[in-house]
């Protein structure tokens, strides 16, 4: 891998599961279909032909039987990373995340370790079926015992995973999977950030917009356009949605007066409203507008020819852009 | 033993059914009744159990499943049921007097129990439910330790590893799926060792327990599924969860099922062992489907006799597996008066042991709710520990002041 390469997500998530099970003969990788044909997104393309089937394991159709046994392995002392096949089929699991792996830690008095991985493709935008564009990542970051991450390009893809795998709480990793095929620079030898770190990608000095995942992008072209407005956006890619890093927030809130969150989930209830209410209680004197949030709608993921729509795109973030600048 | 256990059930039940059909003509009291009994996926299959002592404690052979323990071994087996119950009563008692927030007692699963869990070697790894209480005895799990959960102290309360016994696990079934990981990782390990996973009657409509059948047999995993089919889920019969005798749900999933009298805890043994061997051995899994009787409520917040007639549990209690294997013990001369009287002195000591552990156990420091919620730390726990600290701190202050 050389550094400084450009590489798609897909194609820097596969290297890092490379190298994390290179680097611990414990570390497995396990799901519907991941072996043979390399995932549906083909994200563990050639694991099992170089590892062999014992350590890239093609599972039944069974989610909860997936992570039910993951806890199993990894109180065995085995690091596995289990792919979801798609973010609408992990509820059938849901009972095993949130009542057995989160919390196994703790109700053994630290005696115990979870490192289990999750990997979940999440996210609309590539034309799916139902079941197959949601954004669940609010309901997995309430449950105390779960770490929630999602990076927005290759060097994090591969440098986020590794660092989930290495520790020792479970995660659960989010991949953007409409931009599964965006290249992006991936520099495997610098020191990577700290799992949980915001990042400012752009600086501005009139607002700041928050985005994770898929929406960094957007949040990033709203930002260029609106530059060519003459107002000057800051954007942060939180990274990691459990924690969030409020602090990296707090500073860049409290240099524009403004704060937009967008996120690809319904609003009510979702990531915004926590950063909204945290960012208030933060920063309350340094505010200019109330902090404005561009998400999902209170309704279920739409069909596809209206995806568009639901989803926050570059008009409807530009449009609280200016909402917010109008205080 | 077949036909008298087939009339002991149809009694109870029919004893039950006729108590709700007073105005029932008794020519069709006689057809609802067998109806009924038709339709119990148990009856037809009892002449299946496995059983190496009767209830009036004659010993019985069973071609496949020999077994021939030592005298002392015996009187082991019966030391550990009379010890296990004398613990449950004890916690059931302190329950009742306010001291636990609630008992799930295993009295009539003893030989299920204890038979199962003398079955495991040191290295083999137990999944229990809540109500293993005779298999944590079995592992050296100090029963006191078994309180904390049911006294509000902690959710767990010992280190799994420190013994091979998992912590006891509430949602039902989830632990079936966790022992299947676990062997697959024996397997992995190239390690002899084998898996145990209990569950109950209840759990095996649970999706994670099929689930667990099927992982299991898929990877061949050395797992043992042991069911105690106690008859009751709560207030639901076992005809509320399956239309087939359980033990036979594992053909479906290509591994051998097997009935046990959970009663028995001869059979319980010889049982377990072999398909503990069969782990062991490379040959997969097992369903041990042990066929008891849960003699009293599910748990101290329910109430028994709303849900079953009084006959049933009599039936049941003829079968007792402590006082079957003590006849059996007494006729061959295995235990004299001398001896059962020590074991009763040893049982109250351990009880009182139990009262005075409970009674001295103290409540966990406050700041315990932001410990071990993860191992490598978390930003939102840090800020909310520190600012509950400071709360806490800030009554100190006031008291200080006031002073």
């Amino acid at each position: 891998m050389a550094v400084h390469e450009k590489i798609t997500i897909a194609k820097a998530i596969n290297a890092s599961l490379r190298a994390s099970m290179e680097a611990d003969p414990k570390v497995l990788v396990m799901g519907e279909d991941v072996g043979k044909l390399g995932g549906v997104f083909r994200v563990t393309d050639g694991l099992q032909k170089d590892f062999g089937e014992d350590r890239v394991i093609d599972t039944p159709l069974a989610e909860s039987g997936i992570v039910g046994t993951a806890i199993g392995l990894a109180l065995r002392g085995y690091r596995p990373v289990v792919e979801i096949q798609f973010d609408g089929f992990v509820f059938p699991a849901y009972d095993q995340i949130v009542t057995q792996l989160a919390k196994m830690h703790a109700r053994a008095l630290g005696k115990v370790k979870m490192p289990v991985v999750i990997r979940i493709p999440y996210g609309g935008g590539i034309g799916a079926v139902e079941h197959h564009s949601e954004s669940p990542e609010s309901l997995f970051a309430h449950v105390a015992g779960l770490k929630i991450v999602t990076p927005s390009n290759s060097s994090d893809a591969y440098w986020m995973l590794q660092q989930a795998i290495a520790g020792d709480d479970p995660v659960i990793y989010f991949e953007p999977k409409r931009r599964y095929h965006d290249k992006s620079r991936l520099d495997t030898e610098s020191i990577p950030d700290p799992l949980h770190k915001a990042r400012v990608t752009r600086t501005g000095s009139d607002l700041t917009l928050v985005g994770y995942g898929p929406m960094v992008k957007v949040c990033e072209d709203a930002a260029k356009v609106a530059a060519e407005e003459g107002k000057s956006v800051e954007v942060v890619d939180l990274r990691s949605i459990s924690p969030i890093d409020f602090d990296t927030v707090q500073s860049s809130v409290e240099k524009t007066g403004r704060l937009v969150v967008v996120h690809e989930a319904p609003v009510f209830f979702g990531s915004g409203a926590e950063i909204a209410a945290r960012i208030t209680e933060r920063s309350f004197y340094h505010l200019e507008a109330p902090v404005l949030r561009v998400g999902g709608f209170h309704a279920p993921y739409p069909p596809s020819r209206l995806e568009d729509e639901y989803l926050p795109g570059l008009d409807r973030v530009l449009d609280a852009v200016d909402r917010a600048l109008a205080y | 033993m077949t036909v008298e256990g087939t009339a002991e059930r149809k009694t109870a039940r029919g004893g039950s059914k006729r108590t709700t059909a007073k105005k029932a003509s008794p020519a069709k009291k006689e057809t609802q009744s067998r109806a009924r009994n038709s339709a119990r996926p148990d009856q037809a299959e009892h002449d299946q159990l496995v059983q190496l002592l009767t209830p009036e404690g004659e010993r019985v052979e069973h071609p496949e499943y020999a077994i021939d323990l030592s005298p002392e071994e015996l009187r082991g087996l019966y030391r550990d049921m009379v010890l296990t119950r004398r613990f449950d009563a004890e916690a059931t008692t302190l329950q009742r007097q306010g001291e636990l927030g609630l008992w799930a007692s295993l009295l009539g699963q003893e030989a299920a129990q204890i038979g199962s869990g003398r079955a495991l070697r040191d290295d083999d790894y137990v999944f229990p439910t809540y109500r293993e209480h005779g298999v944590a005895w079995c592992r050296g799990v100090d029963p006191t330790n078994l309180l904390g959960m049911f006294r509000g102290v902690n959710n767990g309360g010992w280190d799994p590893n420190s013994n091979n016994f998992h912590l006891y696990t509430i949602v039902i079934g989830s632990q079936t799926l966790h022992a299947t990981g676990y062997a697959m990782g024996v397997q992995k390990d190239g390690a002899d060792s084998a898996v145990i996973a209990y569950f109950g009657d209840g759990a095996s409509s649970q999706g994670d327990v099929a689930e667990s059948f099927t992982f299991s047999a898929v990877y061949n995993a050395p797992v043992v599924f042991f069911c105690q089919n106690n008859q009751w889920a709560i207030s639901e019969p076992t005809e509320k969860q399956t239309r087939v005798p359980l033990y036979q749900r594992a053909q479906g999933f290509g591994f051998p099922g097997v009935r046990v009298d959970g009663n028995d805890v001869l059979a319980c043994l010889a049982v377990t062992k072999a398909a503990l061997e069969r782990a062991r051995t490379g040959q997969g899994p097992t369903l041990v489907e042990a066929f008891t009787y849960r003699m009293g409520a599910h748990t101290t917040s329910d109430d028994p006799t709303r849900y079953r007639a009084d006959e049933e549990r009599l039936a049941w209690e003829a079968k007792d597996p402590i006082l079957r294997l003590r006849k059996y013990l007494e006729a061959e001369g295995i235990v004299d008066d001398a001896y059962l009287a020590a074991i009763d002195e040893e049982s109250e000591t351990l009880g009182k042991r139990v009262r005075d552990a409970v009674r001295a156990m103290p409540d966990p420091d406050h700041m315990a709710i932001f410990e071990n919620v993860y191992a490598d730390g978390h930003a939102l726990v840090d800020e909310e520990r520190a600012q509950f600290a400071a709360y806490q701190a800030s009554f100190a202050d006031a008291a200080a002041e006031g002073n």
